[in-house]
């Protein structure tokens, strides 16, 4: 009996108890509204260097979205491949004085002192997969070197004993932020291999059919030819049509964003090995990084940081579903 | 009577061709391999593309006219095709869509040079920025497009081999004596030289002038859409954004270089391959030697600006021939 009652006592508690966490369950969250009233009203720019490439669609899809969730107004301003029109961009930027500027640099020059202008005005800015040499608050991208180190190991493991040794390298414009950094970190290999044979170092401006044309012509000099490091997948799809055409086995590794494309053909073979900057993970980054330096309210210039991006590696071994992003699936 | 005699021995075609074999010679001696029939093959495959298209330029200067439009045409209507075969549209349709693109924006052309009377050099300029803008906004959303699977049934146009000769060479070849019969021997042909010549005359003896520009461009196009699909099929993928490239000043180097002149009525096709010849063994000889990219573009100018030099020494601008608005 007394067991029973106790029993009884217990129910009646824990029921009490419930009734009470119940409604004590919809805690507030006070930084809540601060993190809203942060962002309602502010504007985030992006300069890249055009649209239309897979790379900058995929970011700002990523950054449109942001925008849209959190009250922001996200504008693009194209200039197209010119520098010069890039540079008028960001001049009228600064007048118009965006919260945040997220550029996408054509090379180490151009943009650098109108970027330490922006920051004097107190814009944040935010560079992306293509640095200046201006260090600004935040930049976002690729470790180039760390890409060509690892294309340029992709291809000596390849090119070792009981080939020729001979390797070429595919540059794209051997000025540009990227090309000169994966040029960096492939010296950092080729040093440590003095069995490698570096035959031919040539850019093909971004363009397939050049690529096409010079591979072709260094695989007729050097039919013994035992890999080639390319600097950008878009472009080395020339580069194995002409390896394709010379009916020879020849390892070509390539580096770029991950597009569906990239899948395809390390798949079909066409790419032995695909260093891939996932950009769909760096529109995150950025995106972060507009919620850092807005909430964080230091003035524009004061913080250096630097986020690379990871990169995988691409190969038939390591493929899998969703390992790629597709440009045409992104939301309009 | 000397000079004329000079004129007609020493032309700019033949110091093109003389500095053409003098280079040709350099690099067989000094660069081991250079004669290797795969590696001259190799180099007649890289400038086919330039060439083809060189040579639908050529329609348009012979007949004192420029088609700056037809990188834009080149790249649009091929990357369009493409973008509907990836879309599902079956690849032969897709190619008789995009031919049809091509068409209408030379006839375009045509129409506003000829019964609109713009000058060559701004209506297809403006052209060139139509065909692209409007490709880009309305038809094609990236700038690179790659090939479908389904484009495997035409790899062999940019891809194939006939007794070992690459497909692209042959093409070139066929729109070369095509082009050199259609010159030669129809009506039309001598209509674009004789309008070349002297507009005013050949439209006072008769000769449809109108009918005749719009026929000159949408050969060019024609010919821009084949070296397009050429370009598509042989890499797999057509970047749209060639059209903002130097490639236009490309194909009228191998025009004005081969010794058409601007002025019109001069030359043939055979000035068109012998301008792409030089660049060919210039570019081929250059990589072989693995010569920086930097220096390559210096090397380029400097030896096509030497070309030109010597001919106007050798060939002086004459002042009474020379016609108003020759550039």
């Amino acid at each position: 009996m007394k067991k029973r009652i106790f029993t009884a006592l217990a129910a009646a508690l824990t029921l009490s108890g419930m009734v009470g966490h119940a409604v004590a369950a919809g805690i507030d969250d006070p930084r809540r509204d601060d993190y809203y009233k942060t962002f309602t009203g502010k504007t985030v720019a992006f300069v890249p260097v055009a649209m239309g490439i897979d790379l900058t669609e995929g970011w700002a899809s990523v950054l449109k979205q942001q925008a849209d969730a959190l009250g922001m107004k996200f504008e693009v301003r194209d200039p197209h491949f010119s520098a010069d029109a890039g540079a008028q961009v960001i001049t009228s930027l600064i007048s118009e004085k965006p919260d945040v500027l997220i550029v996408h640099n054509p090379d180490v020059n151009s943009y650098a002192k109108l970027l330490k202008r922006a920051e004097e005005a107190g814009i944040h800015v935010i560079q992306v997969n293509m640095r200046s040499n201006y260090n600004s608050d935040v930049y976002v991208g690729a470790d180039w070197i760390a890409i060509g180190e690892a294309e340029t190991q992709a291809v000596v493991d390849k090119c070792g004993a009981g080939t020729s040794g001979k390797v070429a390298i595919l540059e794209g414009v051997p000025t540009s932020g990227s090309d000169s950094g994966m040029r960096k970190g492939a010296e950092h290999i080729l040093n440590k291999h003095p069995e490698i044979k570096l035959v031919s170092d040539q850019g093909a401006d971004w363009d397939a059919a050049k690529a096409h044309t010079i591979v072709s012509t260094v695989i007729q000099q050097n039919p013994d030819l035992c890999g080639v490091v390319g600097f950008w997948d878009v472009m080395d799809l020339g580069a194995a049509a002409a390896i394709k055409d010379s009916g020879k086995q020849i390892v070509l590794v390539t580096s770029g964003g991950g597009e569906q494309m990239a899948c395809d053909n390390v798949e079909k073979g066409v790419f032995q090995e695909e260093i891939e900057y996932n950009v769909m993970q760096q529109g995150r980054d950025l995106a972060d990084m507009v919620a850092m330096v807005l909430e964080d309210g230091q003035p524009a210039g004061k913080q250096k940081v630097v986020i690379y991006s990871p990169q995988t590696r691409l190969t038939k071994d390591t493929l899998h579903q969703g390992a790629c992003w597709s440009a045409k699936s992104l939301p309009k | 009577m000397f000079e004329r005699i000079s004129r007609a021995s020493i032309s700019q075609e033949k110091i093109v061709l003389l500095i053409a074999v003098l280079l040709f010679c350099v690099f067989s001696v000094s660069l081991k391999g250079f004669v290797s029939s795969g590696n001259l093959l190799t180099l007649l495959r890289s400038v086919s593309t330039l060439g083809i298209l060189g040579i639908g330029m050529a329609f348009l200067v012979l007949g004192r006219g420029i088609d700056l439009a037809i990188v834009a045409i080149y790249s649009a209507s091929a990357g369009w095709t493409l973008h509907l075969a990836n879309g599902g549209v079956s690849i032969w349709l897709a190619m008789v869509l995009g031919y049809l693109l091509a068409l209408t924006a030379g006839v375009l052309s045509g129409v506003l040079v000829a019964y609109v009377e713009i000058p060559a050099l701004f209506a297809t300029l403006g052209m060139a920025a139509f065909v692209f803008g409007f490709v880009r906004y309305a038809l094609v959303p990236l700038y690179v497009v790659y090939m479908p699977a389904s484009g495997a049934s035409i790899a062999w146009i940019g891809g194939g081999f006939v007794f070992g000769v690459p497909v692209p060479i042959l093409f070139f070849a066929l729109i070369a004596v095509l082009g050199f019969l259609f010159l030669r021997f129809t009506k039309p042909g001598r209509f674009i030289y004789a309008i070349g010549d002297n507009f005013a005359a050949a439209r006072i003896s008769g000769a449809p002038v109108r009918p005749i520009i719009i026929l000159q461009y949408a050969i060019s196009a024609t010919i821009a859409y084949l070296a397009g699909i050429i370009t598509a099929t042989a890499v797999s993928a057509m970047d749209t954004d060639v059209a903002n490239s130097s490639m236009i000043y490309d194909i009228i180097l191998v025009v004005v270089l081969g010794g058409i002149g601007l002025s019109g009525g001069r030359g043939g096709i055979r000035n068109v391959i012998v301008g792409t010849l030089l660049i060919g063994i210039l570019l081929n000889g250059m990589t072989i030697m693995d010569i920086e990219y930097t220096l390559q573009n210096v090397i380029r100018s400097l030896i096509l600006l030497i070309a030109i030099v010597i001919d106007s020494i050798i060939n002086p601008r004459d002042e009474q021939i020379a016609q108003q608005g020759d550039i």
